[in-house]
């Protein structure tokens, strides 16, 4: 659908994804092209049931596609096997949920540490990185706490560093302020902002027009397909609070 | 009335939901109840089948066995003493028959029928020169049967028949009440062991005679009140001191020989049924909680449309009570019907000894017991589901996981099926502890039924000396009962494993889901699952071992027990845990392979 100046990271080709069969078929997702720049941001828009979520989750591996490509780092991930797809999502993709999907019985700092222990890091290297990344989202001194005693925004803050955990190419963010209030939904605001200015690769699933424009490019979506795509030169940098609606 | 119809039509709704469940839910509570009713009818089975061989034979009140035929005619003439036949030779013989010996008391009969204690015949004919007729536990235990030929003292004769009696405790118990074998100088130091085994009159005379040893004499008394056999037994053996013949054996005495090998099963069959039971209680316990886990959100819109929380509660139960009771009902058929088997020990008398009684308290007892089983098992998570928020449940959130800070710590040295096992397990403490005490109580029921050949076996050679003789009834018998009751633990046992996998699978989609969204491989997230049953497995396994052989101690009356070979204990433990492994590997592999997004949208919804 678009052309990008840097090197693309993601590709998707004609991808679909189709339920059901004959009059109950639905297209949740119909012929989308789609090509995210390294160290770019994207942001997904459009209202519930158009297919993001879907997309996005066929993005990540974590849904096969119905017929179309897809293209993560140089290599084609839709017809990877499951173990494949597995080691791809642990290298290469960092996930952020609507309902931030931490473990409960889990402490921040072992939610974050989480991928890189399942990536077969050492033990005390995958702390590290988590204690490192729950300072960099503003967390270090809530590291020992459990999902329960956390607020939301400080949850959602929890799953991002967990994304970040295995320095992936991309991170993909399904809703991710979609179960926050508005202060919160600054917080994390600014650490995606911060995440794009430091050249990570975001692709953002939303409906809410805020969070859209705090992206390089806007593709609007309906019943399952592109529909529209705004380039937005200058992204979010400055009144953050501003966007959302807040004073800052 | 209107909320009882409705908890009826909401409990019938609820089991038709999840037949399958339903379905093992009924096989466990039906084994529990199966052994339970094994245990209650073989108490009440021991008196029936002699009984009925006593009348069938015209069984004596009291046999003598006397030193010389005219220490007969003073008891014939004794008060009381209303019908009598005898007095009848009676010689030692040594029997051999293909590859095995044994020891018999031959017993010389008339080819007519005798007016007391005529056997009866189950196969063949009567006695006739040269033939002879062998007691039915003695011709099974020596592989013999009508028409083969065998030896006696050496001298060859004809088995013309088989044949049960009343007057004599089956084989190997025939000296139990007492008896006069003058062993032949062959079966000295021989085995303790004796069969029975009828002749002609001249033929007794004549085997006697081959061992230079004058018979003994054998006299079938009746009496005009059969109850005082027994004081009437006492006084004259009291009159007649010294230990040996003469003396008289009530029927009494020989009716509490023959019971020896159904006390032995109950002996066993009694714990058994214990274990079972717990087994039971373990599987309903884990079903009961699986099925809560699905329940949750249906409660929620049972209490959102305005059930009490009683209501809610006791269609929970009923669920599970109303399969207790249709397990009940078929644990009370499979019992009564499986008694004959474990009592034929009772047809070496007349025939089978046909179906047991089962008495109406036994009934209630077995019932009672099935709906207690469920209700121990369900009764705590009913309440709790029934007084969860309407919200929470409606939400459909799970029970909150525990948090094992050590384990969590522990695991992330240990390779990723591992670390995602032992966090699973630590996520929920009591299920991993069910699973152990199962797979302990599997583990020793097996190490029972090993370390009971094993002392048997030890036993047989104590006796035999290492020769070859036949068969122990009471060994075969209870290696039997054994070998059934496991069978059932086994049963119950896999049926377990299954429930607790499915139960652990169910609990663990979202975060098994999560791990497969955060790389894990479905190999490593099936293993995860798989390690959650194997790891409270393995401590079972070595827990289950002197557990079994503790269990066969207790049941042996405290006598001494011999400890199988290691390489025995080490197979049945690890077999049984691979076996747990293997059985939870489905629905582990199974849960691994739903797809994320779908756990994860309903999650989110």
């Amino acid at each position: 659908m678009s052309e990008t100046a840097g090197a693309s990271v993601l590709r998707a080709r004609g991808l679909s994804k189709t339920y059901g069969k004959d009059a109950a078929l639905v297209r949740a997702v119909d012929g989308v092209d789609l090509e995210v720049a390294a160290g770019e941001t994207v942001a997904i828009m459009g209202p519930s049931g158009c297919g993001k979520s879907t997309l996005l989750h066929l993005l990540g591996g974590l849904d096969r596609p119905t017929g179309g490509e897809i293209w993560l780092a140089g290599r084609r991930v839709d017809q990877m096997s499951e173990k494949a797809l597995a080691r791809m999502r642990r290298n290469a993709v960092g996930f952020v949920f609507q309902a931030f999907h931490l473990m409960e019985e889990l402490t921040a700092v072992e939610n974050v540490e989480l991928p890189a222990l399942l990536a077969g890091r050492p033990p005390r290297a995958a702390r590290r990185r988590a204690t490192e990344l729950l300072d960099r989202v503003g967390l270090g001194d809530r590291a020992g706490f459990l999902p329960a005693a956390l607020s939301g925004g400080q949850r959602q803050r929890v799953a991002i560093a967990r994304a970040l955990a295995n320095e992936p190419v991309v991170v993909l963010a399904d809703e991710p302020t979609g179960n926050l209030d508005s202060a919160a939904t600054v917080e994390v605001l600014r650490l995606f902002d911060g995440l794009h200015a430091a050249g990570q690769t975001l692709v953002i699933v939303t409906h809410d027009s805020r969070i859209a424009a705090t992206a390089g490019r806007m593709i609007a979506m309906r019943d399952g397909a592109f529909i529209d795509e705004t380039r937005l030169t200058g992204g979010t940098r400055g009144d953050l609070g501003a966007l959302a609606g807040l004073d800052g | 009335m209107g909320r009882i119809l409705l908890a009826c039509s909401l409990t019938a709704r609820g089991l038709r939901r999840r037949p399958a469940a339903a379905a093992l839910l009924l096989l466990a509570i039906t084994a529990a109840t199966t052994v339970l009713t094994l245990g209650l009818v073989l108490r009440g089975v021991t008196s029936q089948p002699y009984q009925r061989t006593r009348a069938a034979t015209n069984g004596p009140d009291e046999v003598a066995y006397l030193r010389a035929p005219a220490q007969a005619a003073a008891l014939v003439r004794a008060p009381g003493v209303t019908g009598a036949s005898g007095p009848y030779p009676v010689a030692g013989a040594l029997v051999r028959a293909g590859g095995l010996v044994a020891a018999a008391e031959a017993e010389g009969r008339d080819q007519a029928a005798a007016a007391v204690d005529q056997p009866k015949l189950t196969a063949g004919t009567w006695v006739r020169p040269g033939g002879v007729v062998l007691e039915r536990a003695f011709a099974e235990a020596l592989g013999v049967g009508a028409g083969d030929r065998i030896t006696l003292n050496g001298r060859w004769f004809t088995v013309t028949g088989i044949a049960v009696t009343a007057a004599s405790p089956p084989y190997p118990d025939r000296c139990a009440a007492g008896c006069v074998v003058p062993f032949p100088p062959g079966a000295r130091g021989w085995r303790s062991d004796v069969g029975v085994a009828w002749v002609t009159r001249p033929d007794a005379v004549a085997l006697a005679a081959s061992d230079a040893a004058p018979p003994a004499y054998l006299e079938n008394l009746t009496l005009r009140v059969p109850s005082r056999a027994a004081a009437l037994a006492t006084a004259y053996d009291a009159a007649h001191p010294g230990g040996g013949a003469p003396f008289l054996v009530p029927w009494q005495s020989i009716q509490a020989a023959d019971t020896v090998m159904i006390q032995a099963e109950r002996q066993i069959l009694d714990p058994g049924a214990w274990i079972t039971g717990l087994l039971a209680v373990a599987s309903v316990a884990v079903l009961a909680g699986g099925r809560m886990t699905e329940a949750t959100r249906r409660v929620g819109r049972l209490k959102a449309v305005g059930c009490t929380p009683g209501l809610v509660a006791a269609v929970l139960l009923a669920e599970n009570l109303v399969v207790a009771l249709a397990a009940a009902a078929a644990g009370l058929a499979a019992g009564w019907l499986a008694a004959p088997l474990l009592t034929r020990p009772g047809a070496y008398l007349v025939g089978a000894p046909g179906a047991p009684s089962l008495t109406a308290p036994d009934a209630g007892l077995a019932v009672a017991v099935a709906l207690a089983v469920a209700l121990a098992a369900t009764l705590v998570p009913a309440i709790r589901a029934a007084r969860a928020s309407t919200a929470s449940a409606l939400a459909d959130s799970a029970r909150p996981p525990r948090r094992g800070a050590a384990l969590i710590a522990a695991s992330a040295r240990l390779p990723v099926p591992l670390l995602l096992g032992l966090r699973l397990v630590a996520r929920r403490p009591r299920r991993a502890a069910l699973g152990a005490a199962t797979v302990a109580l599997t583990v020793g029921a097996v190490v029972a039924v090993l370390t009971f050949r094993a002392s048997a076996a030890a036993a047989s050679h104590a006796i035999t000396g290492g020769t070859s003789g036949p068969g122990y009834p009471v060994f075969a018998r209870d290696e039997q009962v054994l070998t059934v009751l496991t069978v059932v633990l086994l049963t119950l046992a896999v049926v377990n494993a299954i429930f607790t996998a499915w139960a652990t699978a169910l609990d663990a989609r979202r975060p098994a889901t999560l791990a497969g969204a955060l790389g894990a491989t479905p190999w490593q997230v099936g293993a995860g699952l798989a390690a959650t049953q194997l790891l409270p497995a393995l401590p079972g396994a070595v827990a289950g071992i002197p557990l079994g052989i503790a269990a066969l101690a207790i049941a042996n009356d405290g006598g001494q027990v011999t400890v199988p070979p290691a390489w025995w204990l080490a197979a049945a433990a690890l077999g049984t845990v691979l076996a747990v492994a293997g059985l939870a590997a489905g629905p582990a592999l199974l849960g691994a392979l739903r797809p994320a997004t779908e756990i994860l949208k309903a999650e989110a919804a």
